[in-house]
Formats: C-alpha cells, structure tokens, sequence
C-alpha cells in the first residue's frame, strides 16, 4: 500500500482513461521545456518506494492500521470505559497500558520491516545506471531514480537492466541482446531479445537525438510474457514489436557488450514491480477454530458480567438503610440500584477483561516466528546442490502443516526430477531402443542408490563413502533387480551429478549404422536426417558460448568432478570431463573445424523446458550438433562435419491449446522450405497427409509411442512439411497483419499459425525419461501411512501418468483401478453410477484402500458440472489414490477448491511450474518447488522446498510438531486467562459485586505480560513430544493433527473446567485459611495471586513434554522474576499508584509461613486432578501416541527393534488392535523396507 | 518478507528464490548444524504413569500428614474469647445504645459487658474489635483515600485528591484525614477491667502502641511537617471528617501516636478483604512469667458505643486472643493438611495397585529405561 495523494491519485486516473494505450516519446526533444510541459510527465518515475510509512505519517498511519483489528478496537473500547468514572475499575492511566505494549510491539515491528524496505529501495534507487542527456551528446552515469519514461538508456554486459526498456540498439552483429530473468522468475537460461525491428543498425552507433517517432504500447501490466505495440514514425509508417523486444526490469544482461533503448515503463509501472503482490495472509485452521473459542470467551465474559451486574443490583437492594461504607455522589445522592447494576456491568467488562486474551494474538506471531526460525534451520530440508534452505513464504499458516488430509501434487519436476533424459526413438516407424544407453544409466543410478535408508542410517551420515561390508550387499542386491528399480532408485542429495552425465546419450548402434549408410539424397534415409535435423532445431534452445562468468556454470563442472573421482572410481575409472569432451568428439569428428575448441566442451545449451535440451543432446549425440542460432538463421554441424546455416523464417511458439510448436526455416541447399514440427502426438497424428503408405508408419509409431507411454516416457511426435515459396508468401502477408495488429492479435497469430500447420510428414517420435526424484515413493508411502491422501494432477496422458504412480508406490499392482473417461454427460454419468455401485460393494469407506481412480482432462471437466460434482467426490472418497491426467492449470485449481469445499478437508498442493500456479494458490497451504522450471510456483507459494522428499519432513515432523505446540499454546492461553479472571470473578461474591480486585493492578498486569509469558510462548516454540526420528518412522502419528485432536471443542471445555477447578481452589483455600482474621485486601489477594501464579506455571510444567535446558531457564526465570518484580515492586512502590498500594505487602507475607503453607497446600491441591489423569492415561491408555513416547525415549537401537516389532504387527490383516507389540521378541530384525505397507485405519 | 522482488546483492549469482528467512550467511546457506538449531537439545522427557508418580503421591501423604497435626494442634493450642455487644438482643446492656444512635450525639453511651474466662490466657494477648457485614472492601469505599495526603504531603494535605470526592472538602475546607475510609472510621473505646473474686475491679493495662504494622507507622504514613509537636499548627486549614467528633490532632496525647500516625487510625486505614473482618485494637503485654496475663475469672468490658452498625445489619464483637507462629486460631489449615495428606496417601496406595496390575502388563519400553 502506498500512501499517495488521494487527489493525484485521480488526477492521473483521468488523465490516463482518455486512451487505452500510452504514448511515449523521447525526452530529449524537450530537454528545454519546463516540467509541467514535457509530454511524458505523467508517467512515473523509476524511484520506486515500497514503504508504507513516512517518519511523520508513520504513527497516524500505523495506529490506523492496527485499529482495523477487532481485537484492537475491542481493548480500546475497554480503555474508555476506564475513563469514566462510575464505571472504572482501575486507575485510568493503567488501564492503557496494555493496550499501548501490544500497540508498540506492533508498531516497532512494522517499523523494522518498513527501514528494511525503505534501505532497500534506497539501495536500488541509488544504484548507477547510464542516460543519455542532450547536452553532452553522450551517455552520463546518473542514478536508478533520475530515470524517466522517454528516456535513453544504455545497459552493458551483466549489469541489471533498471526499468523497462524497449530494445533500439545492441552492439550484437546480429541485433540480438541476451538478457537472464533469473531475478524474475528465476529461469536462469539466456533468453535472446531483439531489437524493435527497422531500427537495427550495426555499423553505426546508436544515435538517440535522431529518433524522432512515438512509442505506442499497451497500458502497464503485470504479464511478463506479453507486451505488444508499434512505433510510429513521422510518416505514420507503423513498426510492430513485441515481448522479444522488452528489456524488463530486474533482469541482468548477458553477452552482449552494450544495448540501448528507451524507458516505456518506469518505477512502480514496470512489470516486475507489478509482479510483486508482497506476502500473503492466510488464517490457519487452528485460528479458525480458536476464533470461534474466543467468541465462547465473548460469551462467557458477557455471562460473568451479567452476574455481577444482578449480583450487584440485589445486593444494594438488601440494605434497608444506606451503610457508612456507601459512597454518594458529589451531590449527596446516591445512585440506584439498578443504575449501579448497569454501570457494574461494564466495570466487571474492564476487571474481567484479561478473559479475552489480549496477549494472545501478540503471543501466536511470536510462536509463529520461532515455528518458521526453526524450520528454515532444518539441515535436513536443505538443499546442497541449489544451496537452498526451505522458505517459509506465509508466517502465519506453520500449523497448517500438521493437518494437512489432502495433497495435489504435480507430477514433472515435483515427482520427478524434471531432468530429462533421452531414452527411446522412433524414426518413420522403425524403433530404436538404445539399449545400451538404458544400461549406461542403470549403471549411474546404482551407483548413486547407497543413501535410499536414511531414516534408520542417520548416524552413518558423516562417513559419506560407506566403506563397510553392509553396503556392498547392499549394492549387490539393488544390483539384482537393476531394471526394474531403476525408475525408484534414489540419489544421494550430497553429491552433485552435474547435466553432462546424465544428458550423454549413447547411441544406438542400429540407428548408427543406419545413419552413416545414409545419404541425403536416398529418400528414405533422408527422414531419418529430417528427424535429427528437427530434433535439433525444432526448439527455442540457445546456444551459450561463453558461460564461464557465470558463478553457477562455473561451480558445477569443478564440483562434479570432484565428486565423481571420490565416489565412482571403479564405474567411471578414468572418465573425468575432458574423457567425456573427447568422447564427443569421436562422436563428432571434424577436425578441420575452426570452432572446435569453442564448441567442443564448453558448448552450453540454455533451453527453457528440459525436454528442448535432452532432444538437443540426443541430436548431438548422433552428430547433429547445434551450434548456433540467432534469430534469423540456425547453424547445424552434420555428422560428416560439414555446417549447415538455415535462415529460420518464423518460429510458432509452444501453447497449451496447440500442444505444438513448428519451425519454419530455409534449407541452405536445395532453398526449400521447410517447416518442421513436434508436439503431442493428439496434436500431430490427425494432422498428417495419409497416403496410403503413410498410413502403416503412423499405425506402427502410434502403436510405439503407446507403448513409451506405458514405460513412463514422456512422448513426443516430430513431423515436417515442405512449403513452396507461393504458400510461404501468401501465409507471410497474413502474418505480418496479425503482428501488428493489437485488437485480437492473439486470436489473429493463432488463426494463421493453425492454418499452416497442417498436412505433415510423420519423421518419428521420441521417448524421454523424466527420473523420478529421490525417494519420492518413499515420501508417497509415509503421507499415505499419515492417512494423507495423494491426488496426482498432470498435463501428462494417462498411461505415462498411470505408470509413474506405479514407480512411486501411488498405486499398487493389487490395486483396484477404476478409469473415468467419457465423452459426454451421460456416459460420465451412468460411468460414476457404475463406479459408486461396484465401490460400495467393496466396503464403507475406511476400508476401500485399495481402490485407484484414473480421469482424464476432458471428462473432468463434464464431472466438474454441478450435478455431477457430489457424485464424483463421493467416488473420490472411496479411492485411495487419484490421477487426473490431461488437465490445464485451471482443472487443477478446480479440483481443488472442489475437494476442499465438498469434503472440507485440509489440502496441500505441490508443484514447481507456473502451470501449478493456480492449484498452490487454491489449496489452504501451497507448497513451491524451487526446480528446474522458474520461480512462478515457489512466488505463489507458503513453503518452498527443493525437492519432494522434504514433504515428509515437512509434514510428519514439523507439521505434527507446530500444530500440537501451537494448539497445546493456545488452549494453555485459554485457561490462564479463565484461571486468572475467575479468581477475579470468585472475590466479587465477598465484595459485594463492586469490582474490587485483591491483586494490585499492576501486578496483574506483569502477571500477563512477564511472569506467565515466556513459558507459553516457549512452550509453543520448543515443546517436542515426539523425535523427529520417531515420527518419520510412524507416519501413523501425523493422524492426531488431521483429526484436530490437539484443539477440540472438547479439549477447550476440558480446559476451562480444570481452569474453573483450579481457580476456585485457589481462591477458596486463601479465603478459609484467612477468613475473620484481619487481614486486608492485597495481603489476602497475595498468597491467591502466588498460589495462582504457581498453579499456572506448574500445569504448564505438567504439560510440557521434553525438558531441555532451555526449559528450565525460563522456568525457573519466571518464577525468578516473580519474586524478584513484586519484591521491588512493593518495596518501591509507596504511593506511586494512589489508592491502591501495595507497599511492603510482599516482604510482610514472605515472612509469614503461614503463606508458604498456603501457597502449598492450594498448588498441590489445584494440580492434583490433572497430575493424577494424565498419570492414569499414561498407565493404561491405549494411544499410539504415548507408547511412541514411551518408545521415544529409549536409545536409537532400541527404539528402532520396537518400532520395526510394532510395524511387523500393523498389517493389514489385523485389525481392532491397538498394534502395540507386548512383549520385547527376540531380535529377528525385520527387513528395513518398507515393503509391507501398514495400513491405517484403526487410528 | 522483504517486497521487494530483487536486490542488488542477488546479482553476483545468488539464486534469487533462495533468500531463506534466516538471513543466510554470504556463501552457503547451509543451516548451522546444532543441537539447539536442529531441535535436537538433549531432553528429559517424563512420562506420568502411575509408576512414577506414585513416589510422589506417598511423599505429599508423609510430609502433609505431620505437618497438617502440627498446625491442628497449634490452632487448638490458640485461646480465642469473643463477645457480640451489639446490643440487638433486648436482654443485652448495650440495646439502649443501639436503639438511640445517632452520628452527631454528643452524650457518649456506655454499656458495660460482664464474661467470664474460663481458662487463663497465658502469654501476650491481643484485642481486637470485629464488624461483619461491613464491606470495607467495597471497590468505591477503598479507593476514596489519599496516600501522598497521608504520607505528610504539605500540598495533598489542602489539596485533597479526587479519589476522596465527596469526603474531601467540608464547607470548601479541605478535610484532613480526607475520604469515606476515614470518615467512617471505627470509634468505639473498650476497657477491661478484671473482676476480683471480692467484686472489686482492676482496669487491665491495654497497650495502644505497636498494632499497626511498622512500615505503616515509619514509611507510609506521616504528620504533615513531620512528626513534631504542634500537630495543631500543622493540620492548620483543614477541618476534620464529618462523622468524626474531634480532629485528627486530638486523637491521642501522646504526639508519637497521634494525628495520621495514631496506631488506632492507621489499622482501619488498611481495608480488610473480606466483610467479617478484626482488627487489632489493643495488646495485653504479658507482665511476669509468674502470672497469666489474664487469669481465669470475670471480667467486665466496658464500650462506649458510638460506631452505628444497623444501617448494615452489622455485628461488633470484642475478641481476645493469644497469637501463635501461624497467627490466630484458624484449624481449617491444619485440617485441610491432613485430609490432603490422606487423600495423597490413599491415592498413592490406588496407585501402587494400578501399577501392579496395570503398569507391568503393557509391557511397554519403560521397564527398559
């Protein structure tokens, strides 16, 4: 929020509603004129300020904002009737200062985060950036914040880019810039920008004082991807530009020397800054809950009044005659009974106040503060290779993580590694199966396999080599069954194996010696030369000659290699990376080449989607090298060495409704064009030219790609087309309409680039691997075991889907698999009606586990119609696992928000690409893969976390953790505060319901503030009931959070009973101790606020469930600081509070035993119904829970041989059964795999 | 979460998305690998079973158990006398005194008591006064005073604070000791006098000083000007409280226990809790180890009654009593010991049963640490 000028604030909105569009044109023609003339004056600035205060208005500003709270507004209210003064219970001036604490802690807490923004922004504004200015005719060094809309500016190499620029000139021959988003949206590959065609002139330099046209473009937006408009030149000829022509702001420039262009959006208007929506506010669960117990609170604080103010009123109404101890008014008027009833109410509503936990809300941020510090500190979700630790993005929805019910995940990328790795082709129908590149990478992953058992090897991790006997067998038996694990099998997270390795394809001797057979003449050999050179060119892959500046290139070759020498000697004896450059070069023989030694090694592939560069690498790996490209033509060296340069006409991007993408270029020798094409083969096979011959190879390559499919590959369909020069021309004109265009310029570029792409040749298919990530099926066994259901959503087909869930343990062989896919509503409906029939036969609910449920995009979307919706959640509710395949972004968000609101459950999404966008924002917590595939998913998420397998940590421990310390926390607060206020409320039955209170303010004040806060918030920050190790070895235990057991309605009334309990023992113990004697109000309101204070302390004792060190010192602090404060209170305190005075009070009881003796009797009074509880349930109770604890605290050895006893008991085909091993069985360790998948359903 | 989308420190290769929240270190964001940072502290992790807090049950039986005799016993060993002297009761001699009250009659009544004791009261013995039904803890009523007023403050002394409203000003003077607790200060005088057996009577000495606690009388309250002599000079401009019938000055002779530091003033002034409520009037010092202080026998207790009590339903009661190292008779605590301590012992014994039957039987992983 920004805090403008509401006046020119419209101002500009009129202004720029006149048009639709903005015009910029150059500054530097009115250099001269005044401020208020120059014509791009109302656009802004490039200082950016993010602040939301300025020093003077930060008080006024920050007060009103902390007003918008209830709670805030709730104690200010309370604050006011403390003013008036037939109303008061306390001295006016005391009463607010609680309500200032909680203001300023506030308060000072924005302010930090507001100096970090505004250093920031100083920083950035501040930093140097070259302008061109008229008067020196040259570019000058001036600041971020000097630049204007209209302005020229020049950006050189690696420097970042300061505002939106629109590219005019580069010092490339080729009129290219490369520019890296990294910044952005974290995409770290080259992207190339072009300057804003007619304007490109190498040989002269860039002249700023002769550009003379107007800039027209689209109004400031956030889309990154998308900018349009034209320049338009004195003699109104229109040049259209594009996204590729937009320098954006925040991005770095690379390779090239220098660029220059103009500012069209600045500041605030440029679209990384629009891109940034700041952090996001999500209420927890738990809060839900507990806001609906503060209402309860609401209630009972209105009961207690009530009483009070009746009370009141009754007792004035016994008196016949008016007592001494009655006060008039200044008038000699006393007031009536009922008016002093209704004014008792509100000064009940200000002794009693504390019931609504004013601290609460602060205490909940701290906790929540501490929660996010020690996740972000987890070693064990830290990611080595990216160097990332886990983001906490939302602070405020940890112990959402401790109930999550569902999860959405991704499949590429959050499954899977999303490196892919060229594995199968196809060419023309004939298969080639690369057998012994398949062996190549069993060989690999073996190797890398030794850390899959990290749960039980956790004390091996130091020695990184495993050098013992253990893991040889180990190795020997993953060695036996080599191919059918080799999609599961794991990799170590320590060890980087760097792209070079895995993208190595080796090739297939077949398809070799077909390839050196061939010619380019023969014509069937010629598609086999077409399929390569598609392969290698059909992409939008750059080229990187120079990578070495680059901190990220640099580390890995150096890191890879260390690793490799220490951890593969006997796999890899010898082959270090110069082994692998030469290698290729056997491969790609061409020692005449001038370029080798720039191409040779160091040759680097930039591509936006993986899939780009395993083609690319497969390409090269058979000798179709790619080695260059720039816009207008692409360099490809052939096997027998000889560089083929095609001038590419036109390139027809990748979408999601195509599910294509073609290339158009010219042969360099026979001058035909060609336009050669890959994508979904839904999207190419019915787009062929079927003579009849063609037929027999689309029937074979289909049947190949089926068969891809089933094996886990991701498919993809190359195909080509020769245009004659008549066609190209006609289409061009077209084209170049649609560019320029800017109504429906979509609409337009799609229309013409489906009307080219049509009548192809089918070359062939490929099949890529896409590796699962390291222990994902592990990580999908544990949430499952959590009671978690798993739903996988994929832009994938079916079959690819199907088949990774087998690889990671989504779906069992024995499983039951229902397939929804209809083609319209009826057929979907009678399908469901069949499903549901044959599920419920099956059994209820709780013990279908075994059923799966496939549904693909199209008929998703007939179940997401209204009347169909209830019947497919009720299915849903069946299956134990669900994949929706073929489903846009958008489907994935729908189902979501359908689950979550039919079912109202708790769901988590996964995903690492913008495609998932949709589906993290939906869920309650969204989690972001900071992968191979941007930073758009991570932005839109609450944690970001690196690879899959962090989930579990995430989820079973500290999810578990933070939502049972949290909602142990709150329920705590709930009861001190009844505790507290019921002694309050007790002595007003001795006090004639006047509102008297026996503690003095102030004390009751550092009571809530100093004595009984730390422990709580500590509480919630450290309290440990299980090891982390425990409950990532019994997901069973993550069930108590999804059924909210920390925080029932139960266990709130539980704990307002034992609050009631203890609050009235600790009154009335005092009260009977001290009745008839002649003590007076504070000295007997002493031993209850002791006692109390004790009582309260001394549950949180029993309650707390590890004791470190920690602990103790904060404990044993508060009760320190207790006798410490009121000590000094009440010796310093003569009359510094008129009328109540608590001097000397204290020192006066600490020398009584009698109080001690009180003290005592009432704690151990108070605590013991509670003591003796939990003590029972500890002997005899059944849950899981407290045997895991009891399991919990013995030595790892140990701990493990009962665990691995209680698993061998939980199967499935015993039931009713608390699963608890009696007794201690000789050690006949059971295998550590968890192949034996528990079922879970009696928790 | 800094807004802020990109820094300039991200430039030099950080990965962007990778700020963690912890502020990470210039190279590696490797988390510190402690034990206080991974959660892994070492941990003493109790489990209540009956095992093991059975211990605990038999200690709070065995120690509440002697201590809850040793408080029962001492209360017991307390002799307490009270007499009602109301005079509600048409047979009792201070009725006449209760029917005729009025603020501002200047005839002082007197009613004399007879009692007997039973047993002689040994050691030092205190007198208190006792009214019940007074709501001395009413929240208006305790806050009508002054303490920097009373604690000799020249300026609070003419000008009383708000808090005193409506006591605070008599006819535009201001009222010194000023507020309602002052005003309606307890002025009943008692004497006792010893009935010898030959129906001759002996005024017993009561001691008027040392009642009131000593921060009171040294910190907290003072004369204004100091303790001197001319109380009369000091009190100068102010008038005293309506229900009283003499000035502040003018409540005692002796100057060490007179104007706001007068003992008998300084104990109402501090409000009692709870509606029945004593206070300290006067002390009996006990005179040889020989003698009783107060032999068994009759005696008379002579009132002057001024202080009204009907308008509130009230009650005054005179009370002896010899005072113990836990202060007056009270056997609740004694008696709440030993019931607590037998409750703890009986429960520890329901315990160690539940343990025997229970506590082996689940055979859980506890027998083993």
């Amino acid at each position: 929020m920004k805090w403008t000028n509401p006046l020119a604030l419209f101002r500009r909105k009129e202004r720029e509603s006149e048009d639709t569009v903005r015009t910029v044109v150059s500054n530097l023609l009115y250099e001269h004129l005044k401020k208020k003339e120059q014509p791009n004056r109302q656009y802004k600035g490039n200082a950016v300020k993010t602040t939301k205060y300025t020093p003077w208005s930060f008080l006024i500003v920050n007060l009103w904002e902390q007003f918008h709270r209830v709670a805030n507004i709730y104690f200010l209210g309370i604050v006011i009737l403390n003013f008036i003064p037939v109303m008061n219970a306390f001295h006016p001036g005391v009463a607010i200062i609680p309500l200032c604490v909680i203001l300023a802690l506030t308060a000072i807490k924005d302010a930090w985060e507001d100096i970090r923004r505004f250093q920031t922004d100083r920083k950035l504004n501040n930093l140097p950036c070259l302008i061109y200015s008229r008067k020196t005719k040259s570019f000058e060094e001036k600041h971020w914040k000097d630049l204007h809309v209209g302005d020229f500016v020049k950006v050189l190499s690696n420097e970042v880019i300061p505002a939106d620029i629109l590219l005019l000139h580069t010092s490339d021959p080729n009129g290219v810039c490369h520019i890296e988003t990294a910044n952005l949206d974290g995409e770290t590959n080259l992207k190339q920008r072009k300057v804003v065609p007619g304007f490109f002139n190498p040989n002269s330099p860039f002249e700023p004082r002769h550009f003379r046209g107007a800039v027209v473009c689209e109004k400031p937006n956030s889309d990154l991807n998308h900018f349009k408009g034209y320049i338009e030149k004195d003699d109104q000829n229109k040049t259209g530009f594009g996204v590729e022509s937009l320098l954006l702001r925040g991005s770095t420039a690379r390779n090239t020397d220098e660029s220059a262009g103009i500012v069209v959006y600045a500041g605030h208007e440029t679209k990384s800054m629009l891109n940034n929506s700041g952090p996001r506010y999500k209420r927890s669960k738990l809060e839900r809950m507990m806001n609906s117990d503060v209402i309860l609170c609401v209630l009972l604080l209105f009961g207690l009044c009530l009483v009070g103010a009746i009370g009141h009123s009754i007792w004035l109404e016994t008196f016949q005659s008016i007592p001494q101890y009655f006060i008039p008014d200044n008038n000699g008027q006393y007031t009536s009974s009922i008016l002093a009833g209704f004014y008792m109410f509100f000064t009940m509503i200000i002794l009693l106040q504390v019931l609504i936990p004013i601290s609460l809300y602060v205490s909940i941020e701290l906790v929540k503060m501490g929660q996010v510090f020690f996740i972000t500190q987890d070693i064990d979700l830290y990611d080595e290779k990216q160097d990332t630790r886990i983001q906490c993005r939302s602070f405020n929805i940890t112990e959402d993580l401790g109930q999550i019910q569902y999860v959405f995940s991704d499949k590429t990328g959050t499954l899977t590694e999303n490196k892919m790795v060229f594995r199968r082709c196809s060419v023309r129908g004939t298969e080639f199966s690369h057998a012994e590149n398949a062996v190549r990478l069993a060989v690999l992953s073996e190797t890398e396999s030794e850390e899959e058992f990290i749960l039980f090897q956790q004390q091996h991790k130091a020695s990184p080599l495993f050098p013992d006997d253990q893991t040889e067998s180990r190795r020997q038996s993953t060695r036996a069954n080599v191919s059918r694990s080799r999609v599961t099998v794991t990799k170590p997270s320590d060890r980087a194996f760097s792209s070079p390795l895995e993208t190595d394809v080796a090739p297939d001797q077949k398809l070799q010696q077909v390839l050196r057979g061939a010619s380019l003449a023969e014509d069937e050999s010629g598609y086999y030369l077409d399929f390569f050179l598609a392969l290698a060119i059909c992409n939008t892959v750059v080229v990187s000659k120079a990578p070495a500046h680059r901190r990220k290139a640099e580390e890995r070759p150096s890191n890879s290699k260390k690793q490799m020498t220490n951890d593969l000697p006997d796999v890899f004896s010898g082959e270090d990376m110069t082994n692998i450059c030469t290698d290729q070069g056997v491969v790609t023989p061409n020692p005449g080449q001038t370029q080798k030694t720039q191409l040779g090694c160091l040759v680097h592939y930039e591509s936006q989607s993986p899939d780009e560069a395993a083609l690319v690498h497969a390409a090269k790996a058979y000798g179709f090298t790619l080695a260059e490209r720039t816009p207008d033509q692409v360099a490809v060296r052939l096997p027998s060495g000889q560089m083929l340069s095609f001038q590419v006409l036109d390139i027809l991007a990748f979408d999601a409704k195509r599910k294509r993408m073609s290339v158009l270029v010219r042969h360099p020798h026979s001058r035909e064009i060609v336009m050669y094409t890959k994508g979904a083969d839904s999207a190419i096979m019915d787009l062929l030219e079927q003579p009849l011959l063609e037929k027999q190879v689309k029937c074979n390559t289909q049947q190949q790609l089926d068969q891809y499919a089933r094996d886990g590959l991701r498919t993809l369909c190359f195909a080509k087309r020769i245009l004659s020069q008549k066609e190209y021309e006609d289409w061009s004109k077209k084209r170049q309409e649609a560019i320029s265009a800017i109504d429906q310029r979509e609409q337009l570029l799609m229309d013409t680039t489906v009307f080219l792409e049509t009548k192809f040749t089918l070359l062939g298919a490929t099949g890529i691997e896409d590796r699962l990530q390291e222990n994902v099926p592990e990580t999908i066994q544990a949430l499952r075991e959590a009671g978690i259901q798993v739903w996988v959503l994929t832009g994938d087909k079916p079959e690819t889907a199907v088949n990774i869930a087998y690889s990671c343990k989504l779906l069992d062989h024995r499983d039951l698999l229902f397939t929804l896919n209809a083609h319209n509503k009826a057929m979907c409906n009678s399908t469901l009606n069949n499903h549901l029939e044959e599920v419920k036969r099956y059994g209820p609910p709780e013990r279908s586990e075994e059923i799966g449920l496939v549904i693909d995009g199209r008929t998703l979307g007939l179940v997401m119609d209204e009347d169909l919706r209830s019947k497919f959640v009720e299915l849903c509710k069946h299956c134990r696992s669900v994949l929706c395949c073929r489903v846009t972004p958008l489907q994935k968000s729908e189902v979501v928000k359908l689950v979550r609101d039919k079912l109202g459950v708790m769901t988590l999404s996964i995903g690492d690409g913008a495609n998932d966008v949709n589906m993290i924002r939906a869920a309650d917590v969204g989690v972001g893969i900071s992968g191979q595939e941007g930073m758009q998913a991570v932005m839109a998420s609450d944690f970001a976390i690196s690879r899959f397998k962090h989930l579990s940590k995430l989820l079973l421990v500290h999810g578990h953790w933070c939502y049972n310390r949290l909602s142990n926390m709150i329920v705590y607060f709930f009861y001190k505060n009844l505790a507290y206020v019921n002694l309050l409320f007790c002595y007003q039955f001795f006090c004639g319901f006047s509102g008297t209170a026996m503690i003095d303010h102030w004390i009751m004040i550092f009571f809530n503030l100093f004595f009984t806060s730390a422990p709580p918030i500590m509480f919630g920050i450290m309290d440990k009931t299980l090891s982390a190790e425990t409950l990532l070895c019994m997901p069973v235990l993550y069930k108590s959070g999804q059924h909210s057991e920390g925080y029932k309605r139960r266990t709130f009334w539980i704990a307002m009973l034992d609050a009631f309990y203890q609050s009235l023992v600790c009154f009335f113990i005092p009260y009977w101790t001290y009745q008839g004697s002649d003590i007076d109000i504070f000295t007997f309101g002493t031993p209850i606020n002791t006692a109390s204070f004790f009582t309260i302390t001394l549950h949180l004792a029993i309650e707390i469930q590890s004791w470190t060190v920690v602990h103790w010192v904060i404990m044993l602090g508060s009760v320190l600081v207790y006798f410490i404060m009121t000590l000094v209170f009440s010796a310093l305190c003569v009359s510094c509070n008129p009328p109540a005075n608590p001097y000397w009070i204290m020192q006066q009881q600490m020398n009584d035993p009698v109080f001690y003796l009180v003290c005592i009797l009432t704690v151990a009074v108070a605590l013991l119904p509670r003591y003796i509880v939990h003590a029972l349930r500890g002997t005899n109770a059944e849950s899981l829970h407290l045997w895991a604890r009891k399991v919990d605290r013995l030595a790892p050895p140990e701990r493990q041989q009962w665990i691995r006893e209680w698993k061998s008991l939980w199967h499935p085909s015993v039931s009713g059964q608390t699963g608890r091993p009696t007794p201690p069985l000789s050690s006949d360790p059971i295998s550590l795999e968890p192949d034996s998948p528990f079922s879970d359903r009696r928790l | 979460m800094m807004a802020s989308s990109y820094s300039a420190k991200e430039e030099d290769g950080h990965h962007p998305g990778a700020s963690g929240a912890g502020g990470a270190a210039a190279n590696g964001r490797k988390p510190d690998n402690t034990a206080f940072k991974q959660q892994r502290l070492p941990a003493w992790q109790p489990i209540l079973t009956a095992g093991t807090v059975l211990p605990a049950f038999f200690a709070i039986g065995l120690i509440f158990i002697p201590i809850g005799i040793g408080l029962y016993v001492t209360s017991n060993n307390i002799k307490e006398f009270e007499i009602d002297y109301t005079g509600t009761d048409t047979s009792s001699p201070c009725f006449s005194c209760y029917q005729n009250f009025s603020w501002n009659s200047t005839l002082p009544c007197k009613c004399s008591l007879p009692f007997s004791l039973d047993q002689p009261f040994e050691s030092n013995v205190f007198m208190y006064y006792g009214l019940s039904n007074f709501y001395q803890n009413h929240r208006r009523y305790v806050k009508s005073r002054d303490d920097s007023h009373l604690n000799g403050n020249l300026y609070s002394l003419t000008h009383p604070s708000k808090e005193c409203e409506p006591y605070a000003h008599r006819d535009n003077v201001p009222v010194a000791p000023c507020g309602a607790i002052a005003n309606s200060m307890f002025n009943d005088t008692m004497e006792l006098f010893f009935v010898h057996p030959n129906e001759t009577r002996s005024q017993i000495p009561l001691k008027r000083k040392g009642i009131a606690w000593w921060t009171d009388k040294h910190v907290k309250f003072r004369n204004p000007g100091g303790n001197g002599d001319n109380l009369t000079a000091a009190f100068q401009g102010t008038t005293y409280p309506v229900n009283w019938h003499k000035p502040v000055y003018e409540l005692d002779a002796d100057p060490e226990n007179n104007g706001f530091i007068n003992e008998d003033f300084i104990v109402w002034m501090r409000t009692a809790a709870l509606p029945t409520f004593r206070k300290l009037y006067r002390i009996i010092e006990k005179k040889s180890s020989m003698t009783p202080t107060l032999p068994s026998g009759n005696y008379t207790l002579e009132v002057t009654y001024n202080y009204p009590v009907h308008s509130f339903d009230g009650r005054k009661r005179m009370i002896l009593s010899t005072i113990s190292w836990m202060g007056g008779k009270n056997p609740f605590l004694g008696i709440a010991y030993i019931t607590v301590g037998s409750v703890c012992f009986f429960l520890g014994v329901v315990l160690l049963l539940i343990h025997h039957k229970y506590g082996n039987r689940s055979s859980s992983p506890d027998i083993a640490s």
